[in-house]
C-alpha cells in the first residue's frame, strides 16, 4: 500500500544560504546583532521566509529572533511596553487603533506568526506593508533600538526615517484617552490596505494624527493636526504632509481623493469615541 | 543542522538547513504530503498545518523555528482507515472538487472546531479568510464545517450511493 519510502533526502538545499544565529536571550542577541552589516534579522518570518527561500534576499547573516525573549505586552501604570517579538494576535485586545488596524493585517494564522517588530520594519517595497507604522505614530511611540552607537530610543517617524541595520527592542507609549482608525477597505484578507489615518487624542487632549500607505513609511500629519477642530480643514491640510505614489493597488490620484476624507472619518470617530 | 519534531505524535529527526520552510521538510524530507505547496507566499493556505494546536503556514515557518513543537496534518487526524467528523462532514457536503486546497482547510477548520467554533457561517469565513479554493465556491465548504460544528452524523454508504446512482445516470 502507499507510496515507496523516498530513497533520498530531497529538501532543496540552501547551503549556500546566510549564516544562522538563534540568540536565547536578549542580551545575546545585542551582543551577536552588534553593528548589524549584512544581517537579515528574522521575526515572525512572513515576509523574509519566501524572500529568503527565493533568493530575492541574498544576507550573509540571519539573525533568529524566536527564542530570544522579547516578545510580550506590559504595564506600567498609563504606559504600554510591547516586545519586537509580540505576535500580531496578541495586539488584537489592546485599545483602537491599534486593535481596528490589526484585525485588518492579514488573517488570523499569519497574524499568529507575524510579529510588531516586523510591522514596523517591513518596507514599502512592493505593497504597502507595516500597517502599524502610521498607527504607532499616532500613538506618540517611542521605538527603542540598538546597531551602531549603541541603544537609541526615538519617536517612531525618527526611527522610520533612519532605519537601516537598527535590531527594533520593544515600542512603548503612553495609553491615549480615545483612538480611532479609518481605512480604505481590503477586498480579501491577502489584500493590503492601500490607504489608512489613525487618530489619538493623548490623556492631555492632544490630537495626534499618523498615516500609512501616504508615503514611503507611515507619516505623521502635522498641518492636519494643527487643522483638527475643523474635520474637512484637516483633512485637506493633510495633503501637505505626504508624498503619494502608484502602485499595484491604488494611484496616488485615488490616494489623493480618498486621503482628506479618512482624515476627516479618523477624526468623527474619535470625537465620538471620546 | 539535526532537530527533531513531533509530527501526528511521533518524534521525528530531521536534517535540514535552519531557514528551510517547514513545508518543504514535511514534504520532501518526511514524505508528509497532505500539505500541498501552493503559492509559498503566505497568500493560499494550502500549506497550513497545526503547530502546538495553533494553525499556521508551513510555507512561512524556517524549521528551527518549531523545534521541538507539535505538528499536526491531515494523515493524524484520525486513524488510519478511518475519518473525523470534519473529514466525513466534508465528503458528505461535496465540500472537495479538485481537493488541492483541502487539506489546508481541513487543518485551519479543525483548530477552529477545536477552539470551540460556532456553526454561524460568517464567525467561519473570518477565521478561515485566508484560504483560497478555486472549485467550490466557498458555499459547501462553509456547510460542511457548520455540520461538524453542530455535531451532525453521516451515513456515507447513502452518499457514496448516491454518488454512484449520479454516475450512473450520467453514463446512461
Ligand atoms: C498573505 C499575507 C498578507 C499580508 N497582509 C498584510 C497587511 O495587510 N498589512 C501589513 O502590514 N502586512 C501584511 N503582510 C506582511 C507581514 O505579514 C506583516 O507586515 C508582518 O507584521 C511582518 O512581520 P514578521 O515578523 O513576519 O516579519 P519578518 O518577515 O520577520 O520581517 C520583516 C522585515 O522586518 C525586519 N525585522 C523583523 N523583526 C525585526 C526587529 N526586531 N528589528 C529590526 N528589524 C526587524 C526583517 O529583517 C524584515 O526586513 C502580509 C503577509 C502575507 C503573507
Ligand atoms: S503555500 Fe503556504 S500559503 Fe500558499
Ligand atoms: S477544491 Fe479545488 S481548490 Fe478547493
Amino acid at each position: 500500500m502507499g507510496r515507496p519510502a523516498p530513497t533520498q533526502k530531497r529538501v532543496e538545499s540552501m547551503s549556500n544560504g546566510p549564516e544562522v544565529l538563534t540568540p536565547r536571550s536578549a542580551t545575546e542577541a545585542i551582543e551577536l546583532f552588534g553593528d548589524g552589516g549584512d544581517t537579515a534579522i528574522v521575526g515572525g518570518g512572513t515576509i523574509l521566509v519566501p524572500e529568503l527561500r527565493l533568493g530575492s534576499a541574498r544576507p550573509a547573516r540571519a539573525l533568529m529572533l524566536h527564542r530570544a525573549g522579547l516578545a510580550g505586552v506590559s504595564k506600567d501604570g498609563g504606559r504600554l511596553t510591547i516586545g519586537a517579538m509580540t505576535p500580531l494576535n496578541a495586539l488584537a485586545s489592546l485599545a483602537d487603533p491599534i486593535a481596528a488596524c490589526v484585525s485588518h493585517i492579514a488573517d488570523l494564522e499569519i497574524r499568529g506568526q507575524a510579529t510588531l517588530g516586523g510591522n514596523l520594519c517591513a518596507r514599502n517595497t512592493d505593497a504597502p506593508r507595516g500597517d502599524l507604522q502610521g498607527v504607532l505614530i499616532a500613538l506618540g511611540a517611542s521605538v527603542r533600538s540598538v546597531g551602531a552607537g549603541g541603544e537609541r530610543t526615538e519617536p517612531t517617524e525618527e526611527f522610520l526615517a533612519n532605519r537601516d541595520d537598527r535590531l527594533v527592542l520593544d515600542v512603548s507609549f503612553d495609553l491615549p484617552s480615545a483612538g480611532a482608525y479609518a481605512y480604505l477597505d481590503r477586498a480579501h484578507t491577502h489584500e493590503y490596505t492601500a490607504l489608512a489615518v489613525s487618530a489619538v487624542r493623548t490623556s492631555d487632549g492632544t490630537i495626534r494624527l499618523g498615516a500609512n500607505g501616504a508615503g514611503p513609511h507611515g507619516l505623521r500629519l502635522p498641518s492636519a493636526e494643527a487643522a483638527a477642530a475643523n474635520h474637512a480643514a484637516a483633512g485637506a491640510a493633510a495633503l501637505a504632509d505626504v508624498a503619494l505614489f502608484d502602485d499595484a493597488i491604488a494611484s496616488a490620484w485615488y490616494r489623493e481623493k480618498t486621503l482628506p476624507v479618512l482624515v476627516r472619518r479618523a477624526l468623527d470617530q474619535l470625537e465620538d469615541a471620546a | 543542522m539535526s532537530l527533531n519534531i513531533t509530527v501526528n505524535g511521533t518524534s521525528r529527526t530531521v536534517n535540514a538547513e535552519p531557514l528551510t520552510p517547514l513545508l518543504h521538510v514535511l514534504r520532501e524530507e518526511l514524505d508528509v504530503l497532505s500539505p500541498k505547496a501552493g503559492c509559498q507566499n503566505g497568500g493560499c493556505g494550502t500549506c497550513t498545518v497545526l503547530v502546538d494546536g495553533e494553525p499556521r503556514r508551513s510555507c512561512l515557518i524556517p524549521i528551527s523555528a518549531v523545534e521541538g513543537a507539535e505538528i499536526r496534518t491531515v494523515e493524524g487526524l484520525a486513524p488510519p482507515g478511518q475519518l473525523s467528523t470534519l473529514q466525513e462532514a466534508w465528503i458528505h457536503h461535496y465540500a472537495a472538487q479538485c481537493g488541492f486546497c483541502t487539506s489546508g482547510f481541513l487543518m485551519a477548520a479543525t483548530a477552529y472546531l477545536e477552539n470551540g467554533g460556532s456553526d454561524d457561517h460568517a464567525e467561519i469565513a473570518t477565521a478561515l479568510g485566508g484560504h483560497v479554493c478555486r472549485c467550490t465556491g466557498y458555499v459547501k465548504i462553509l456547510d460542511a464545517i457548520s455540520a461538524a460544528a453542530r455535531g451532525d452524523s453521516f451515513d456515507l454508504t447513502t452518499t457514496a450511493a448516491g454518488l454512484r446512482t449520479t454516475i450512473k445516470g450520467v453514463d446512461q
